[in-house]
């Protein structure tokens, strides 16, 4: 509707104030990035333990130092965005509860906590049975702090393309798409042929569904919203589409390839090659999606 | 109460006073802004014509700046202000992120957000906001909208059918309107923005808080 506007009206900015750069760049990219590893991880060690826990015990540790080192990683980057960082005690003293990255913060740390006893059962007390109860919590605590992401961009009400129901799909998608390819990376050839499989699967199908979600909203978004559809001209023909073509590529289009050439030839070396892929690609695909409506003018 | 603002576009002749005279008493730093006036040119030479809009805050009754801030700085006043407590911000930016009049700016000498304030402070006082007091030619009615003997309700009440808000579609309840706003004043999406071509000035983007 705009663009019949401006042809009819020729209407031109003639005087304003130059537009704010990027508000939440690569730093942000980097903090979801490092999150759905730091959960992804979580969600795949559970699902292992519980499915083929003869085979996939010596995941225990190193899935735990993982989680912690990613989900360090994350913290780190959510901390140094700030433009007050020494004032990151203000959320837990000054709580306000409708906003989302209070919950993020609050669940965040409580599952920093999770994965410190979960380490200290398996490395100081070599505790197979404590883990595993406090994995069962821990996994429960990683959904929110997967899906809160989701939540600050649902209430991010300037940014129209990111909408709940798809973002939160996202987030979970995310976290299994990078916490399989990060279990394929750490299990190397001790995995038996039924984990192999069942990981190549779960990197498979969140790759389809999550490339499924994002050719749905470049197609039927601009349909909805006037905002929308400006917004993906930064994708379709504008200065991100190129970097959105690689994300998409990378992070699920070669992935479900070569999950399917490595299912048919019960090759696990193709699959490793999928997993880098994805992990690259979920880290462009993220941040073009971040970056692309913080380049609309709001006013 | 609940105050309220309103600018009549049909008064407004771009003079920038109110813009200069918040940047003043607010002491706003250089690169950023409380309140601007954009110019948008409409039509062919040589039947052209050139729109003034001043824009700042919109103090919504349901503001996404509030809800989203984690810390609470952003808080609603008894009156009916959205007000910033600078001291409690972290600077997270969420804010900035989801008001859709992109209102906000994180202040490069204190890093911590900040916005129009219906210059609450002269308002304890009871003085009216200093762009008010600045415009030459009263385009600017600030009042109680709870009150219907106000200025501002009356002005509502006397343009019924051309009193408009911004982005009504967010659900915000904006407490801002406009008088003869239209598409091209009110929408960023109608009009074309050349950028490196503005007058006057060849920077397009600005530094978010001071630095890259
Ligand atoms: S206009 Fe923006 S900054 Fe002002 S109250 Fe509404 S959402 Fe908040
Ligand atoms: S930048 Fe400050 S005011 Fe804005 S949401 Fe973050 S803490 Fe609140």
């Amino acid at each position: 509707m705009a663009h019949e506007m401006i042809a009819a009206s020729n209407a031109i900015v003639t005087l304003d104030v130059a537009l704010p750069g990027i508000v939440w760049g690569w730093i942000i990219t980097m903090n979801m990035w490092a999150k759905s590893i730091g959960t992804g991880i979580i969600f795949l060690a559970f699902y292992l333990l519980k499915k083929h826990p003869e085979q996939t015990g010596f995941i225990r540790f190193p899935v735990v130092a993982i989680s912690i080192v990613f989900i360090h990683i994350f913290l780190f980057f959510t901390v140094i965005d700030l433009h007050q960082m020494f004032r990151f005690w203000h959320i837990f003293f000054y709580p306000h509860l409708t906003s989302a990255i209070t919950i993020g913060a609050w669940m965040a740390t409580g599952f920093v906590g999770m994965l410190l006893g979960m380490a200290y059962a398996i490395y100081m007390k070599k505790d197979e049975a404590l883990y595993d109860k406090l994995l069962n919590y821990t996994v429960l605590l990683a959904v929110p702090v997967t899906l809160y992401t989701a939540g600050l961009m649902a209430q991010s009400t300037a940014r129209e393309l990111w909408q709940m129901p798809t973002e939160s799909a996202q987030m979970i998608l995310a976290a299994l798409l990078a916490g399989s390819a990060m279990m394929i990376l750490l299990g190397g050839n001790k995995f038996s042929d039924a984990v192999k499989k069942d990981l190549a699967i779960v990197l498979g199908l969140a790759a389809a569904a999550s490339f499924i979600l994002y050719m749905a909203e470049l197609i039927f978004g601009p349909m909805k919203a006037e905002e929308v559809a400006a917004v993906l001209h930064y994708v379709k023909g504008g200065e991100y589409t190129i970097m959105f073509w690689i994300g998409q590529v990378m992070a699920f289009l070669l992935p479900m390839t070569l999950v399917c050439l490595s299912l048919k030839n019960q090759s696990y070396y193709l699959l490793k090659i999928a997993a880098v892929s994805a992990l690259v690609g979920l880290w462009v695909s993220k941040h073009v999606w971040l970056v692309i409506p913080q380049l609309l003018p709001m006013s | 109460m609940q105050l309220g603002f309103l600018v009549d576009l049909r008064l407004c002749m771009g003079c920038k006073g109110c813009e200069i005279a918040c940047k003043v008493e607010n002491e706003v730093p250089l690169s950023t802004w409380r309140l601007r006036v954009k110019y948008v040119d409409v039509g062919a030479f040589p039947e052209t014509k050139r729109t003034f809009t001043p824009l700042r805050c919109n103090h919504c009754a349901n503001a996404p700046c509030e809800r989203i801030c984690p810390v609470s700085a952003l808080h609603y006043l008894e009156n009916g202000i959205v007000n910033i407590d600078k001291e409690r911000c972290i600077g997270c930016a969420g804010c900035v992120m989801a008001c859709p009049y992109g209102a906000i700016y994180i202040d490069p000498q204190t890093q911590t957000a900040d916005k129009c304030t219906y210059c609450a402070h002269r308002v304890a006082s009871s003085m009216m906001p200093s762009c008010v007091v600045a415009c030459p030619v009263e385009a600017n009615i600030f009042g109680d909208l709870d009150d219907p003997m106000s200025s501002i309700s009356k002005y509502i009440q006397s343009h019924q059918g051309n009193v408009q808000v911004r982005k009504v579609e967010k659900g915000t309840d904006p407490h801002h309107f406009y008088v003869g706003g239209g598409n091209v004043t009110l929408n960023p999406l109608a009009s074309v923005r050349e950028e490196g071509h503005n007058l006057f000035n060849n920077i397009t983007h600005l530094p978010v808080g001071g630095h890259h």
